[in-house]
């Protein structure tokens, strides 16, 4: 437990198995440290999103723990667990903005449910957009965006509460290479800022050109951890 | 945060879903306004049948007949003893004269009864008491009382000549069944169709929330509370129930003026129109809080159903 203590993440022996038997991951053991960059690679199924989702308790592990700054995840009162949520940016690949919601409203939804007064809102919902290049689209509706757009606009939903830790899963699946350039250096400077990210990706070329750490799942199990790792599967 | 800021917040976001999802909501809005149209028809239906069973047991009484030879001490006496029974309603005197002049109208073209009826020198005819009971079902008591008031002959009872009842008690029995399996047909019907609208407003609200299912997982990421991510919804089931209520109550008006008449024909004294017209705060809050509470509810519901921690 005390070496848990000041690790920010930890995957303590964590075993997900779903209805129907299926063991998604296996008796996985790892942790992050505040301020990592860590790319999580591995073939489809290879169980990348479930150990993601463990994290904000979308998925309860079958055994095991999932701690984060010391806190079990699984342990944590429902308005604990709204509270890492809120200390957690997400991204997906399917963007999974609010479709009835314009972009400005979007990325406040995020700030209102922090607390945040409506005066901060109108001032960080506009800075959020700018460092990602959407000022002009505030009034626009999702659907109106190209798939690029749409996934900046879910990067500045994340990173809009200057969340602790940022876990982006398949975040550039859908986007063609110079908009999955654009979300990774996007990514790369918010990690810069301090913020932990978790990027699962089977994007090959994105990992190789990052130099940064490379976690490899295959069939729910950890096969390699590198500090400075390449794609190897 | 403060309650009423959040409170504000989720009431803009409800509006703003009702007026975005608009087809959605032009759905519910639909569904729920057949299904209030079927509530104030229910209301309506059992008003009219309340009425035209009122106006049917009106027509019903038991008459008491004196002897030509009665005193007016004896009748007072029988109808003080009627008054004081708790089943009667009302017991109104016809003096002797009184009755001969109505059997003398009743009779005006038949010349032979009023003949034989000038030959006689003295008022052939009793006093009589008509007495209305306050269920139909209670006559039998009041005649049985009265029987047996006159086999004792005791007060006025020995002054009574005969009860009605049992000549009429056929057709009052009749009566009887028929407005007893009038009321249990009507509560039947109204329940059935009252269940079955309300099953079908729920789905569909469900159906419009189930639209949504993968925003209600999207909130629940970014940490939004129950309550946040079930307040709008909420709050677009409200209007939805606003909404149709307003239409339902303004259709109410030229549908009922328009089935006046024809439901008046049918069911005799009843008038749509007046009832709608004269029980309007009432039909008005029934409908709206009846909406408004279904709509509410539902998405209560609904949301559950996608809530996780």
């Amino acid at each position: 437990m005390l070496l848990i203590f000041w690790r920010m993440i930890q995957y303590d022996k964590v075993t997900k198995i779903y209805h129907g038997g299926q063991h998604a991951v296996e008796d996985i053991t790892l942790h992050v440290e505040p301020g990592e960059f860590v790319f999580i690679v591995g073939h489809s199924g290879a169980g990348k999103t479930t150990l993601l989702k463990m994290l904000f308790a979308e998925v309860l592990p079958t055994s095991g723990a999932v701690y984060f700054d010391s806190r079990s995840i699984g342990e944590l009162s429902n308005a604990e667990l709204l509270r890492v949520r809120r200390n957690i940016g997400t991204i997906f690949q399917d963007f999974r903005l609010l479709p009835t919601k314009t972009i400005y409203e979007n990325i406040a939804f995020a700030l209102e449910v922090a607390g945040k007064d409506d005066d901060d809102i109108r001032a960080d919902v506009p800075h959020v957009l700018e460092l990602v290049g959407l000022a002009d689209k505030m009034w626009s509706f999702p659907r109106e965006l190209s798939g690029g757009e749409q996934q900046r606009v879910a990067i500045a939903r994340a990173i809009v509460n200057q969340p602790a830790v940022l876990i982006a899963d398949e975040p550039t699946g859908n986007l063609d290479p110079i908009n999955t350039h654009d979300v990774l250096e996007i990514l790369k400077k918010i990690n810069n800022l301090g913020t932990t990210v978790l990027l699962a990706t089977h994007n090959r070329s994105v990992v190789d050109a990052g130099g940064k750490r490379v976690i490899t799942m295959d069939q729910g199990r950890l096969i390699r951890d590198d500090k400075e790792g390449k794609y190897v599967l | 945060m403060s309650l009423w800021l959040n409170t504000k917040r989720v009431a803009r976001y409800g509006l703003i879903g009702f007026i975005r999802n608009g087809f959605v909501s032009l759905a519910a809005v639909s569904i729920m306004t057949l299904t209030l149209f079927v509530l104030s028809g229910l209301m309506v239906f059992g008003a009219a049948l309340d009425a035209t069973l009122v106006q049917l047991t009106q027509k019903v009484d038991v008459n008491v007949y004196f002897t030509t030879n009665a005193t007016e001490a004896q009748i007072t006496d029988v109808k003080k003893m009627l008054e004081g029974m708790p089943e009667v309603a009302s017991v109104t005197f016809v003096s002797r004269e009184e009755a001969l002049a109505t059997f003398r109208e009743r009779h005006k073209n038949d010349q032979l009864t009023i003949q034989a009826l000038d030959e006689l020198r003295d008022n052939p005819l009793g006093a009589t008491l008509e007495v209305r009971a306050k269920q139909t079902s209670q006559y039998e008591a009041i005649a049985k009382f009265l029987t047996t008031q006159q086999s004792n002959g005791t007060s006025g009872g020995s002054a009574i000549d005969k009860v009605n009842f049992y000549q009429n008690k056929t057709a009052i029995d009749r009566l009887t069944n028929i407005i007893d399996t009038s009321k249990r047909i009507g509560t039947i019907v109204a329940v059935v169709m009252g269940l079955a609208s309300l099953l079908i407003a729920f789905n569909t609200i469900r159906l419009a929330i189930y639209t949504s299912r993968d925003e209600i997982g999207v909130m629940n990421i970014v940490g939004a509370g129950r309550w946040y991510v079930r307040g709008p919804f909420m709050i677009a089931g409200i209007l939805y129930g606003f909404v149709s209520g307003l239409i339902v109550l303004l259709l109410l008006y030229p549908i009922t003026l328009y089935m006046s008449a024809p439901l008046q024909r049918f069911l005799g004294t009843f008038n749509a129109f007046s009832y709608y017209a004269g029980n309007f705060p009432f039909i008005f809050f029934v409908i709206m809080s009846f909406g408004i509470a279904l709509g509410a509810l539902s998405s209560y519901l609904a949301v559950r159903r996608y809530l996780r921690n």
